[in-house]
């Protein structure tokens, strides 16, 4: 079973779509990428928070998809590592030959703040009523305790942020365009302390796709194609921990490499969720790159850029390509897609044959709570 | 410490008049519970009546054991901050017009963690008292407050938006010649009213109260009759854009039944002013309150109703006063959900027999004007939405709450008969 066709509709700031309009054309590019009609999909699976009032049923006769598997991922940042998983072992377990595995979401004017105040239920009722500050505020939260507790400062989440300013500014498809220095993130305003205006992603319409399917359909239809090398998954992880500073990856670790019999050094890159940088810090941490309290020195003393020694969320991330939504959680896997077998592009790592996406989701009340993980392998890795 | 707020200037006409707004209201059922108990002051969450585990957030099962019998108790409200930041930007609007904004994350010494407003005299990392406030939505709200009380802690901005603290505002009471208008009015003007109106009706009467209330700071007594339209209505049109506060504070109490009395005249006057009073007095001064509700330091912030505790469960010896004081307090609930778009709280003061020559012969403990008036202040400091005042009204309401139809039977025995 492998994973082909990445495939990203360019994101725009805002835009009157709809997210089926965005998920059609993300299913078109992939399905022309791999020499298939929409006949040929078999399984379809789907990750989406503006699509209401359809579901991913909706979509099958909205799109004029006649499926024998069908998922729907509700899991925002965490939806594209549990796409994924789900469909390899459809594929594997011969529920469906070709699995298109797609997330997209509209952004209109205001669809932003609707969806905060109806983001779950707990949302609703205990944190969103406090401030309104929407994740800026949750993620600021964890920010906080996260450097009293291991005494990062900003400039350690700065440098991430500039090092994937850095990348973006050679993907075209990146929302932000212009070069940003670490005095421009200090100085930046301050959205929610210690949150600063360059530490928040900015909502943006957009979609992201990818295929899975065997090995020997891929190789046929002459497309390149990753290895799946191991992957975990995991939800509301150490919920006696009193706030956030570490996420199921934490759990599930051990695994992860022993499955993929790889070791951190083997890791050619890495792609982490990002909505905030704090959360990329823990994710380092958390997937063994180092241990826990020490992400703060990891980012001063190593290179996150393209061309650096550790080549970290290589189109930019969401911080500076924009978060599509549940796109943002197919982001980092449809690039790392891209890397190791050699398409990247302007922000190809040279020589790139495994790389470790992450994803995180849903901050259901105080902390995120799905987190998954997968290590990949290009053809000749 | 607290910065503190500045009597406000004189309201100029000719600036637009800031509409109210309010904070986020959907919840879920589960967590109107956190509104219930922060009508009274208390702090309340869910516990498992199988495993003890204390919840939050509000749920419908709990997180230990899978039970469903969760029962709101009074909590230890004790705690540390763990984790803070201050709002700047927001995508609410009512948020957006009140930051800086701080929240934190508490953890409760009882086990939850608590995502909460912090008052800004919490220090970093602090301990903290959790309180329940209602908002200007009128749903709770966990409030950071520090272990000890400081002084001129009632000004923290967030804390002045979930209370009707009377300091700087202007506040009309109704009644001039109830017992209780100069312990009310006296005990507003301690607690920094600006001003405090007094309606008198029947000016051409002597009153005898009129001589002390004169004597009070801030005092303006004014013609008002709650069962003359015109009157109300006049009134409004001279105060009704500074009314900050309504004290409905006029009763009509007299003892008597049905049978026992011989017509229903007697009963006419209890409606008039008890209930009907609170619907004239609504229908005029209602309107601009709720339209003022976020006017600056010294908006509209409560109407109080003044109303007898046996408007729960009535008390045959003053059963058709019962009736009308439970024809009010219906009528409450209605006026809670109209003043609730300007965030104009609602807060019925549930008394037990007052002190007064119409209840002489009820034996004690009776309510004197001054409990009554410490009661009504203490509740608008605090943003109570219900105030039991006397041992007579927290015992019958607790008994109320045990059971109605028990507490109606025991209202409705005839004493010394059947033994």
């Amino acid at each position: 079973v492998v994973l082909a066709a990445p495939a990203t509709v360019p994101y725009r700031r805002f835009s009157k779509e709809t997210a089926h309009w965005w998920i059609a054309r993300a299913l078109r590019q992939s399905l022309t990428m791999a020499g298939l009609a929409p006949g040929d999909v078999g399984g379809f699976c789907v990750s989406s928070f503006s699509l209401f009032p359809d579901t991913a049923v909706g979509l099958t006769q909205h799109l004029g998809l006649t499926l024998r598997w069908l998922d729907h991922i509700p899991m925002g940042g965490a939806s594209g590592v549990v796409a994924l998983r789900r469909a390899a072992r459809a594929v594997q377990s011969g529920d469906a030959t070709v699995v298109a595995c797609v997330a997209g979401d509209a952004n209109h004017v205001d669809s932003f703040r609707r969806m905060l105040a109806s983001f779950s239920r707990f949302a609703q009722d205990a944190s969103y009523p406090y401030g309104a500050g929407g994740p800026n505020s949750s993620f600021a939260l964890l920010t906080d305790y996260y450097m009293t507790a291991y005494g990062a400062t900003r400039e350690d989440f700065g440098r991430i942020c500039v090092a994937q300013r850095d990348n973006a500014l050679r993907n075209p498809h990146a929302v932000m365009k212009k070069p940003l220095t670490l005095d421009d993130y200090l100085g930046a305003r301050m959205v929610s302390d210690p949150i600063a205006l360059f530490d928040c992603v900015m909502p943006v319409a957009g979609a992201e796709s990818f295929l899975v399917m065997r090995e020997s359909d891929a190789k046929a239809a002459g497309i390149p194609y990753a290895h799946i090398r191991s992957t975990i998954e995991r939800h509301n992880a150490f919920p006696d921990d009193p706030i956030q500073y570490r996420g199921g990856w934490a759990l599930d670790v051990d695994e992860l490499y022993a499955l993929a019999d790889a070791r951190p050094d083997d890791i050619d890159l890495l792609q982490t969720y990002d909505d905030y940088p704090v959360i990329s810090m823990m994710q380092i941490e958390d997937l063994g790159f180092c241990k826990k309290g020490e992400g703060p020195e990891f980012v001063r003393s190593h290179d996150l850029t393209i061309t650096g020694d550790f080549p970290h969320n290589t189109s930019g991330g969401q911080l500076s390509a924009g978060q599509a939504g549940a796109g943002g959680g197919f982001l980092g896997l449809v690039e790392a897609i891209r890397q190791v077998t050699g398409e990247a592009g302007p922000t190809q790592v040279p020589g790139a044959g495994t790389a470790m996406v992450s994803g995180f989701g849903m901050i259901n009340y105080d902390r995120g709570l799905c987190s998954g993980a997968a290590i990949i392998s290009g053809a000749d890795a | 410490m607290t910065h503190p707020i500045a009597p406000p200037p004189k309201k100029n006409p000719q600036v637009r008049t800031r509409v109210p707004s309010r904070p986020s209201e959907p919840r879920s059922r589960a967590a109107l519970g956190l509104a219930a108990a922060a009508a009274e002051g208390r702090f309340m969450l869910q516990a498992c009546a199988e495993c003890g585990t204390i919840q939050y957030p509000p749920r419908d099962a709990c997180a230990t054991c899978l039970s469903v019998d969760l029962e709101w108790q009074d909590v230890p409200p004790l705690g540390t901050l763990i984790a803070e930041t201050t709002v700047r930007t927001s995508t609410s609007v009512y948020f957006r017009e009140r930051t800086p904004w701080r929240v934190g994350t508490v953890q409760l010494e009882a086990g939850p963690i608590v995502i909460c407003h912090v008052h800004d005299d919490v220090e970093r990392g602090g301990k903290v008292r959790l309180a329940i406030k209602l908002d200007k939505s009128g749903q709770g709200a966990m409030f950071a407050m520090p272990t000890e009380p400081a002084p001129g802690m009632e000004d923290d901005p967030k804390l002045r938006e979930m209370t009707c603290d009377p300091k700087f505002r202007r506040v009309l009471i109704t009644d001039a010649r109830n017992e209780n208008a100069v312990a009310l009015a006296r005990a507003l003007s301690d607690a920094g009213a600006s001003t405090i109106f007094v309606g008198e009706a029947e000016s051409w009467r002597p009153d005898p109260n009129r001589d002390a209330l004169a004597a009070i700071a801030n005092v303006e007594i004014l013609p008002l009759d709650v069962t003359d339209t015109n009157s109300v209505q006049e009134l409004a049109a001279e105060i009704g854009g500074k009314t900050d506060i309504l004290v409905n504070n006029a009763q009509f109490v007299r003892p008597g039944g049905i049978i026992d009395r011989a017509d229903t005249v007697i009963a006419r006057d209890e409606y008039e002013v008890n209930v009907l009073g609170l619907m004239r007095l609504a229908q005029a001064f209602g309107p601009a309150m709720r339209a003022r509700g976020a006017d600056g330091v010294n908006s509209a912030v409560a109407w109080v109703n003044v109303l007898s505790v046996y408007a729960v469960s009535n008390l045959p010896a003053f059963g058709a006063f019962s009736a009308a004081s439970a024809g009010a307090f219906s009528l409450s609930q209605c006026l809670r959900a109209e003043l609730r778009p300007g965030g104009v709280r609602v807060m019925n003061v549930f008394s037990g027999p007052t002190d007064d020559e119409w209840h002489q012969p009820l034996p004690p403990p009776k309510v004197s004007p001054s409990a009554l008036a410490k009661a009504i202040v203490a509740g608008l400091k605090e943003g109570l939405e219900d105030v039991f005042v006397g041992d007579v009204a927290k015992d019958l309401i607790d008994r109320w709450r045990a059971s109605p139809k028990i507490l109606e039977r025991e209202m409705t025995s005839i004493e010394g008969a059947g033994e």
